[in-house]
C-alpha cells in the first residue's frame, strides 16, 4: 500500500504558481501549501519570524513541515528557526537560484557576478517591488546609485514567456540601464524537491515540472 | 512647512545646525553645501562643521534606519547630501591638516557588486575622523593583502550583501592568519545578511550592524588598541 506522510510547506507567496503548478502535475496531493507574503522578499529580516510562527502553530497536526524559502538574504537566520523545529528548506541562498537549478545557477553568476535576476514573479511584481519598493519612482536620480555596479539584467523565465512578457523584461532592463538577457529555466530544482518530501517507499518519485504541467494544460 | 524659500543665511549658529539636521534627513543636498559653506564663512572649523552638522545629523538618520521610520532609499538620499557637504569640506580638511583617528581599508568581498552599505560606511568612517581607502567592490583575497600592504591600516573592514558571498570574508581573515598578519589589524565586517556570532564565527573582532556603528566601533576599537600597546 503506497502511504504517504501528511506535509505541511509553509512557503513565500512568490512560488505560488510554480508550486501549484509542480503540485498539480505531479499529484502531490499529499502536500498542503501556505503561503506567506511575498513581500518579506523585501524586508528579509521579518522572514525567520513569520516562518517560525507557522511551524509553531503547525506543530503535531504534520508529520513534517517543509518551508519553501531559500536563505533568501536571512544571513542563517532562516536555517537557525528550521534548526529548532527540525524542518527543511529549498536549497540554496534565493529563489532564482533554485528556480534556474544551482549548479546553472553558479556557472550564471560566475560568468557574470555584475548581473540582476528576475524571476517571472518579480518581473510581475517588477514596478511595485524594485521600481517603487526602491523609491525610484520618487527619486529616480538613485537608480545609479542602486544598479551603478550592474551590467546585466538576467530574466530567469518559469513558464514559456509570451511576447509581452519578454517586451516587459525589455523595459525593465531599459529603465535600469543594463543589458537583457532571457534564459528559459523552467522551475529547476523545486520539483525534484517537493517529490522528495514526505514520500514514501512505493512512490515513483517521476518528477513532472511546471513548465510541462503548463504544456499539459494547454 | 510654508511655499516662501528658507534664507540659511539668516538663522543664527544653532538653528542652522539644526536646520541642516533636517536638511539631511531630507536629502536635500545643495541646501546642506549651502550650509557647509555659511558655518565656514563665519569661522567655524572645518571638523567642526563636519562633526556637528554632518556626521551628528546622519547620526539622526541612522537611528531612524534602525528603527525603521527610514528606509534605505530616504537613507541614500541623506548620503548623498552629506556627499555634497564632505566635497566642500575634504579639501579643507586636508589643508588643516587635522590628525586622523586611524586608517580604514574598506572592500566588499569577491563575487559581490554591491556598495551602497559600504559606501555609507566609509563616509560615517571618514566623518569620525579616519582615513579610508575604498577598495571598492568583488575583492579577492589577493586584492585585499596588496591593498593591506600598501596602506598599512589601522582597519580592515569587509562588506557583503549575499549569503552566497559573505563567507568569503572567513578566506580573506584566515589568509591574514596563514600569512601572520592577523593581529596586525583590527577586522570589521557588516552587510545585510551578516550578524554578530557570523562575526564571531569568521575570526573578526567585531560586527558593526550598521554605519553609526561601525564608526563608533572602530574608534572604541583603535584607542583601546592604542592604549593596550601604550601600557
Amino acid at each position: 500500500m503506497n502511504v504517504r506522510s501528511r506535509v505541511l510547506v509553509v512557503a513565500c507567496g512568490a512560488l505560488a504558481r510554480e508550486l501549484e503548478a509542480v503540485v498539480a502535475a505531479n499529484g502531490l496531493t499529499h502536500l498542503e501549501v501556505a503561503y506567506l507574503s511575498a513581500d518579506l522578499h523585501s524586508t528579509p529580516a521579518r522572514i525567520p519570524a513569520a516562518v517560525e510562527e507557522r511551524l509553531v502553530a503547525a506543530a503535531d497536526r504534520y508529520d513534517e513541515v517543509f518551508v519553501g524559502y531559500g536563505d533568501c538574504g536571512t544571513g542563517g537566520q532562516l536555517d537557525a528557526v528550521l534548526d529548532r523545529h527540525g524542518a527543511r528548506r529549498l536549497p540554496g541562498a534565493h529563489c532564482y537560484e533554485f528556480l534556474a537549478g544551482g549548479g546553472a545557477f553558479a556557472a550564471l553568476h560566475d560568468a557574470e557576478p555584475t548581473t540582476f535576476y528576475l524571476t517571472d514573479f518579480l518581473l510581475r511584481q517588477f514596478d511595485r517591488l524594485v521600481w517603487r519598493g526602491l523609491g525610484l519612482d520618487r527619486w529616480p536620480q538613485l537608480r545609479d546609485d542602486y544598479f551603478g555596479n550592474y551590467t546585466r539584467l538576467l530574466y530567469l523565465s518559469q513558464f514559456p514567456p509570451t511576447e509581452q512578457r519578454l517586451a516587459g523584461a525589455q523595459h525593465a532592463a531599459d529603465r535600469l540601464g543594463l543589458r537583457l538577457e532571457h534564459r528559459h529555466v523552467g522551475t529547476g530544482d523545486l520539483a525534484p524537491t517537493l517529490l522528495s518530501i514526505g514520500r514514501r517507499p512505493g512512490d515513483d518519485g517521476r518528477t513532472t515540472s511546471s513548465s510541462e504541467a503548463i504544456g499539459h494544460m494547454t | 512647512m510654508s511655499d516662501e524659500e528658507l534664507d540659511l543665511t539668516t538663522l543664527p549658529d544653532d538653528e542652522l545646525v539644526e536646520q541642516m539636521h533636517d536638511d539631511l534627513y531630507d536629502g536635500l543636498a545643495d541646501e546642506i553645501t549651502d550650509g557647509t559653506r555659511i558655518l565656514l564663512d563665519r569661522g567655524w572649523m572645518p571638523q567642526r562643521v563636519l562633526n556637528e552638522a554632518l556626521v551628528e545629523g546622519m547620526r539622526i538618520v541612522g537611528i531612524d534606519f534602525r528603527d525603521g521610520i527610514l528606509f534605505v532609499p530616504e537613507v541614500l538620499l541623506a548620503a548623498n547630501a552629506m556627499k555634497a557637504g564632505m566635497a566642500v569640506l575634504r579639501p579643507l580638511l586636508a589643508e588643516t591638516g587635522a590628525e586622523t583617528v586611524g586608517k580604514v581599508v574598506l572592500g566588499t568581498v569577491k563575487g559581490d557588486i554591491h556598495d551602497i552599505g559600504k559606501n555609507l560606511v566609509g563616509m560615517m568612517l571618514e566623518g569620525a575622523g579616519f582615513e579610508v581607502v575604498d577598495i571598492g567592490i568583488n575583492n579577492d583575497v589577493n586584492a585585499y593583502i596588496t591593498a593591506l600592504d600598501e596602506a598599512q591600516p589601522d582597519i580592515l573592514g569587509m562588506s557583503a550583501l549575499l549569503t552566497t558571498t559573505m563567507p568569503y570574508m572567513k578566506v580573506v581573515i584566515d589568509e591574514l592568519a596563514e600569512r601572520g598578519l592577523r593581529d596586525h589589524y583590527i577586522v570589521l565586517v557588516g552587510g545585510a545578511p551578516v550578524n554578530e556570532e557570523f562575526g564571531r564565527v569568521v575570526g573578526a573582532d567585531a560586527y558593526c550592524r550598521d554605519a553609526a556603528a561601525a564608526a563608533e566601533t572602530a574608534t572604541a576599537l583603535v584607542l583601546a588598541q592604542r592604549a593596550a600597546r601604550a601600557g
